[in-house]
């Protein structure tokens, strides 16, 4: 049976996951505040505790930015917690009562329970059982795992079918595929996490891990692993609309986002084919692209989907 | 001189029936399994139990007075969460003595439709803050959380202080580097998923090329993950022990991990001291001997740290992969 899709495509920018320069990061958010096609804004550290506190002072003005430019915002929280500082982080965002939270891990769920709140990627949400467990504690938005293929998203999305429950998929950019204790851009300095010297800021997009052939294959972020490719599930919308889901996240990156939010803005408004939308991410985008996990296929793989 | 301390549980891994006696018999408290299927995270072909092989060996186990605990750790897809459910009832059904969860999903039914089952979580759930076991803890009731690899002895301290439920950790074995459950790269490469089909580097998709001269290429899928002069130790491949080259270094280097295997031996009294119930030893994949041999050398040093002498363990460092071993995270702040 064809599914009618019931609500609006929405158009949602992730947190940055890279470490950038304050002031850098300040003004990409001023400028998607101004500028970008987009319906909420997800802001706060996710992957290191480490950087929370050299953009925080510049958090107050970027959110008011934001919700000026008519987005919503929603605090994301770190993925990983293992330390005290880590606890800390987790426990002062999810303090913050005016704000929807997005939880990326267990310790993040303890402090939302009973309270609305969004359910991000980094938290394992596969099935309906999962899903309607969460739901009843208050999750009403859930970022499936990048690697769910086609068939239990679909499957997912219409056994969770409600007027107030969204699910949004990864849409665009470098796969979050780990997470580790221990941190990988220090590491390839010959430093560690505690004495890192905050090494990860001279990597916009991560830095590219090659095998011994030379093929670029993943990408270092700290502590996170991530694909070399850049995701894009622009050729894949409309059965992803089909199938019920109504928010497509985008992952920022250092190329122009204003550019990418407004390719996926005009795709799911059908101004754009997916064909065509694909086409203009290839032109501005340097990296291969990928969209294997959502195929069945190695997450790495391209699936034409002509 | 060390002072006495209370006797942990070992845990021990089955990935046969024939393994399940060997550990029993070699002094194991627990042996953990799982079904011939992708509800647990070792599925690999010629492993693992069958409903029948289970029941017969929660009675053997039982007899000789050690528990059996049915692991079901994995992640089920949506539209296959009725394999998961069955694993559950299975578990309810022969009797074992724990079921070993990592889905929510999965957690809640068995926790509303089995109440009397204990749960332990698995550490795929990734559990590692006080928070998070507290959020699973008061959600399905679990009893015993599986600690994530990522924790000084000292943080595992911390932890215990501050959760309702019992420690389990991990001692001895082949570790991952990344966090458990939350890792898609063997994905990325193969097309089966860690967390959904319950296996990593799966053997279809490893390949071994050697050359002229003895050296050996390791693949998985089309990506090289190692190369070994003639003769060195080639080790299986995974992802995160893989060598890579990037910008910062100019020789290719063990980006995540030298192929190394944890071995916390030295560390039995102070985890013993943290408050850790529960030693777990990884590798329901190996051999009987390899069961055999560990679990009888971890017997010992147990007992002997409990009742306040030395322990000398030095016969188990030749069984670590490559002869080289870690302590990880487990030591020290400096190895991240």
């Amino acid at each position: 049976m064809a599914l009618t899709a019931s609500k609006k495509s929405e158009i949602t920018l992730g947190s940055v996951l890279f470490n950038w320069p304050a002031e850098r990061w300040r003004d990409f958010y001023f400028r998607i505040a101004d500028e970008a096609p987009v319906s909420t804004v997800y802001v706060g550290e996710v992957v290191c505790s480490k950087r929370a506190p050299l953009f925080a002072p510049f958090m107050p003005e970027v959110v008011d930015r934001l919700k000026a430019g008519g987005k919503t915002v929603v605090l994301s929280t770190l993925s990983e917690v293992a330390s005290d500082k880590d606890r800390q982080l987790i426990e002062s965002v999810c303090a913050a009562t005016d704000h929807l939270v997005e939880a990326n891990d267990a310790s993040a769920l303890y402090a939302l329970k009973g309270r609305p709140h969004h359910v991000g990627p980094f938290l394992n949400v596969y099935n309906e059982g999962t899903a309607a467990f969460l739901v009843r504690g208050g999750a009403r938005n859930f970022c499936l795992p990048p690697e769910m293929p086609a068939t239990a998203i679909r499957n997912l999305s219409t056994q969770i079918r409600h007027p107030d429950i969204t699910v949004e998929v990864f849409a665009f950019g470098r796969v979050p595929l780990a997470l580790s204790a221990r941190c990988y851009h220090a590491r390839a300095h010959g430093r560690t996490k505690d004495s890192c010297q905050f090494v990860c800021e001279d990597d916009a997009d991560g830095f590219a891990l090659n095998t011994l052939e030379g093929q670029p294959f993943l990408a270092v972020n700290g502590i996170q692993t991530l694909s070399y490719e850049y995701l894009s599930l622009a050729a894949e919308v409309a059965d992803l609309r089909a199938m019920g889901v109504s928010r497509f996240r985008l992952s920022p990156h250092s190329c122009d986002m204003v550019a990418v939010t407004s390719i996926f803005r005009r795709l799911a408004d059908g101004a754009l084919s997916g064909g065509e939308a694909t086409a203009m991410l290839r032109a501005s985008i340097a990296e291969r692209l990928c969209n294997g996990f959502y195929h069945g296929k190695p997450g790495f793989a391209c699936v034409s989907t002509d | 001189m060390a002072e006495a301390l209370r006797r942990p549980e070992l845990v021990c891994p089955a990935g046969t029936p024939a393994a399940l006696r060997t550990a029993v018999e070699a002094g194991a408290d627990a042996v953990y399994c799982g079904l011939q299927n992708a509800t647990n995270a070792r599925n690999f072909p010629g492993l693992n139990f069958t409903v029948d092989d289970l029941n017969a060996s929660v009675r053997f186990a039982h007899d000789r007075n050690t528990k059996v605990l049915l692991a079901v750790n994995t992640f089920p897809p949506a539209g296959k969460f009725g394999l998961w459910r069955d694993a559950i009832d299975v578990a309810a059904a022969t009797g074992v003595d724990a079921a070993i969860v990592a889905d929510m999903g999965v957690a809640d039914y068995a926790a509303q439709t089995y109440p009397s089952l204990r749960l332990h979580l698995s550490v795929q759930a990734g559990a590692s803050s006080p928070e998070a076991i507290r959020f699973y803890c008061a959600s399905f009731g679990i009893k015993r959380v599986v600690l994530p690899r990522i924790l000084t002895v000292e943080e595992i301290a911390a932890v215990h202080r501050q959760i309702p439920c019992e420690i389990e950790a991990f001692v001895f074995g082949n570790i991952g580097l990344m966090a458990e459950g939350r890792c898609s790269l063997s994905n990325f490469a193969t097309g089966q998923s860690t967390n959904m089909d319950g296996v990593c580097s799966p053997a279809g998709a490893v390949h071994y090329e050697g050359d002229r001269v003895g050296n050996l290429t390791t693949r998985l899928g089309p990506f090289v993950i190692d190369r070994f002069t003639n003769g060195e130790n080639a080790g299986y491949p995974t992802i995160c022990k893989g060598r890579y080259g990037c910008a910062a270094r100019n020789e290719p280097y063990y980006a995540f991990e030298e192929p190394v295997s944890l071995n916390l031996s030295a560390l039995l009294p102070d985890l013993m001291r943290a408050g850790v119930t529960a030693l777990k030893i990884e590798g329901r994949q190996r051999s009987r001997a390899y069961v055999k041999q560990v679990v009888s050398a971890f017997r010992r040093a147990v007992d002997e740290v409990a009742t306040g002498r030395n322990a000398a363990l030095a016969d188990l460092i030749a069984l670590t992969e490559g002869h080289r071993q870690t302590e990880g995270a487990f030591g020290s702040k400096r190895w991240r």
